[in-house]
């Protein structure tokens, strides 16, 4: 698992929680960024419903919200440096 | 000092006019400008009294902001006003007391509130069978008589559930009809029908009535500095006469006691806050001052301005699981974490309780708290988080003792009714499977 500061953040990752149904397919594509808590549901870097993803993850991030089948993933901007 | 919001008096429309005169004429909101009461209340430290204390002319102006930016107001960026008098918190009753006395203060705070962000709906809200409506349906109809009101102000009932008193939720059921939390939007960016919606505690409107009739500096002459003002305590468990007191804020927790009558023994713990707050040992806390910040550097949350003594009557282990599993039926359903850890975590607790319980589980317990927290759609799982992680800290001399399968309370004398926390139906399942329950 891989979290980062937000200086380096190349964007964030963004889980609404209460579109996802907790089939796991994110953690399928992005084993190594998104757990499962013992629920079935995904653990994001840092453990809330909002990661800064690093550029070298950036890819995975991707796979992640493209497998998602009810659209709870989605990638935003990251937030601007401070 | 005398209470300022009028505990004492009676509810009547002439009453009200009476002892504090009728809301002055209020600068309303022009365009993109709020109407002028925001530069009084942020002069006024005024912060909100429904638990989380946050600062007043921050959400009047976020909310102005947010129906201004797509320039002209639509129809559909009008704002609402939506009063909170849900009281979910069950260990608190500060929001009847006050409407049962002071219905008109609330009213004007809704009033002045809604001329303050220019909105042309305003609703109060209580829970369904709430105590509180047979006042409030005859303040209204004096107001309506009298043709007091500006913004029409509707009364209306939302399901009482513990959720369904959260801003999102209660914007839900205001626009839709249904009382679960929404995510990601916050109700000033898209609330009610997707209108911003200014969303204040029942007492935080009566404060701001206050301040519009008597302005910023006068009413942060009294309280703690960080947090002016008057708060409305709700005191129950170990002490002599259980009820709620209107006290400046920054009160020493032990005066606080005093006017309560004062323990009836020696206090083993507090909860602070409500079931969504936090629980603190006993020791050196009648020495806190009750205001926000204080409460919060010692350990615990002034959330609804709930204080709740623990004697050594009451096993504070079974107190925490009886809670604990009320909290997890009252969950929403929505949210994998929420809907399934937190009766997994009820469960642990309620294990510990019966000395049914060892270190690998306590550990897992922790671990569990920790995954619980932050990955809701709205605060309930870190409340609830929070109450059990506080208590098994403040109490952990009990937890030992547990472990090893004894209790300090077993033998005594049993619970009195007075002295249990209060715990209304627990529901074993999340919600009923069409969602009904929240219509
Ligand atoms: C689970 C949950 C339950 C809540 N219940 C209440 C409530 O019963 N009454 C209330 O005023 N605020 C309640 N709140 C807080 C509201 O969401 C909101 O912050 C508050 O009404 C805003 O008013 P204030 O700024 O005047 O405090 C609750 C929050 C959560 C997360
Ligand atoms: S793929 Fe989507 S629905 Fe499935 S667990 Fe991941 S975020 Fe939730
Ligand atoms: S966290 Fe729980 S109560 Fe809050 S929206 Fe999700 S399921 Fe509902």
């Amino acid at each position: 698992m891989t979290s980062t500061t937000t200086q380096q953040a190349a964007a964030v990752l963004a889980l609404d929680p209460i579109r996802c149904d907790g089939r796991g397919l994110c953690h399928d594509a992005a084993p190594h960024l998104i757990e499962l808590d013992e629920w079935g549901y995904p653990v994001l870097p840092g453990g809330t419903v909002r990661a800064n993803i690093a550029k070298s993850d950036l890819a995975a991030a991707r796979d992640a919200t493209h497998a998602c089948p009810v659209l709870a993933l989605h990638l935003e901007k990251p937030p601007p440096p401070r | 000092m005398a209470g300022r919001l009028g505990l004492d008096t009676p509810s009547s429309l002439a009453a009200h006019r009476d002892q504090h005169g009728p809301l002055p004429t209020l600068p309303k909101r022009h365009g993109g400008s709020p109407g002028g009461l925001v530069d009084e209340v942020e002069r006024a430290g005024l912060r909100g009294r429904g638990g989380g204390w946050f600062p007043t002319h921050l959400k009047l102006r976020a909310v102005v902001k947010s129906s201004h930016e797509r320039g002209r107001l639509s129809r559909t960026r009008q704002p609402v006003v939506i009063g909170n008098a849900m009281e979910g918190e069950p260990a608190s009753s500060k929001d009847e007391v006050l409407l049962a006395a002071s219905p008109h203060l609330v009213l004007d705070g809704i009033q002045a509130a809604a001329q303050t962000v220019g909105a042309t709906d305003a609703f109060l809200a209580v829970h369904r069978g709430s105590p509180s409506i047979g006042v409030l349906e005859r303040a209204l109809y004096e107001r309506a008589a009298a043709r007091v009101d500006d913004v029409p102000i509707t009364l209306v009932t939302p399901p009482a559930r513990y959720v369904s008193s959260e801003e999102s939720a209660l914007s839900h059921w205001v626009g839709d009809g249904i009382g679960t939390p929404v995510y990601p939007d916050r109700p000033f960016q898209r609330g009610a029908a997707g209108r911003p919606t200014l969303v204040q505690n029942a007492e935080t409107l009566a404060h701001m009535a206050l301040i519009a009739r008597h302005g910023g500096s006068w009413y942060s002459t009294v309280g703690a500095a960080s947090a002016p003002g008057t708060t409305l305590v709700t005191v129950g468990g170990g002490v002599a006469r259980p009820g709620i007191v209107e006290v400046p804020t920054g009160t020493s927790v032990a005066d606080i006691l005093a006017l309560c009558g004062g323990p009836t023994g020696p206090i083993r713990g507090y909860l602070t806050g409500g079931y969504g707050g936090g629980w603190v040992a006993g020791s050196g806390f009648d020495a806190v001052a009750w205001d926000p910040d204080s409460v919060r550097n010692a350990g615990g949350v002034i959330g609804a301005s709930i204080l709740w003594a623990v004697d050594e009557t009451t096993c504070p282990l079974e107190e925490m699981a009886r809670v604990a599993a009320w909290m997890a039926g009252e969950s929403a359903g929505q949210c994998g974490p929420c809907m399934f850890g937190l009766p997994t975590v009820a469960d642990d607790v309620r294990a510990l309780a019966l000395r049914q319980f060892d270190e690998p589980g306590m550990k897992q317990l922790r671990t569990r708290l920790g995954l619980i927290t932050g990955r809701g759609g709205c605060k309930h799982p870190d409340g609830t988080a929070r109450f059990v992680s506080t208590g098994l800290a403040a109490f952990d001399d009990e937890v030992a003792l547990h472990l090893d399968g004894r209790c300090s309370v077993v033998g005594r004398r049993p619970v009195t009714d007075a002295h249990a926390l209060p715990v209304p139906p627990v529901r074993l399942t999340a919600m009923d499977p069409d969602g009904r329950d929240f219509e």
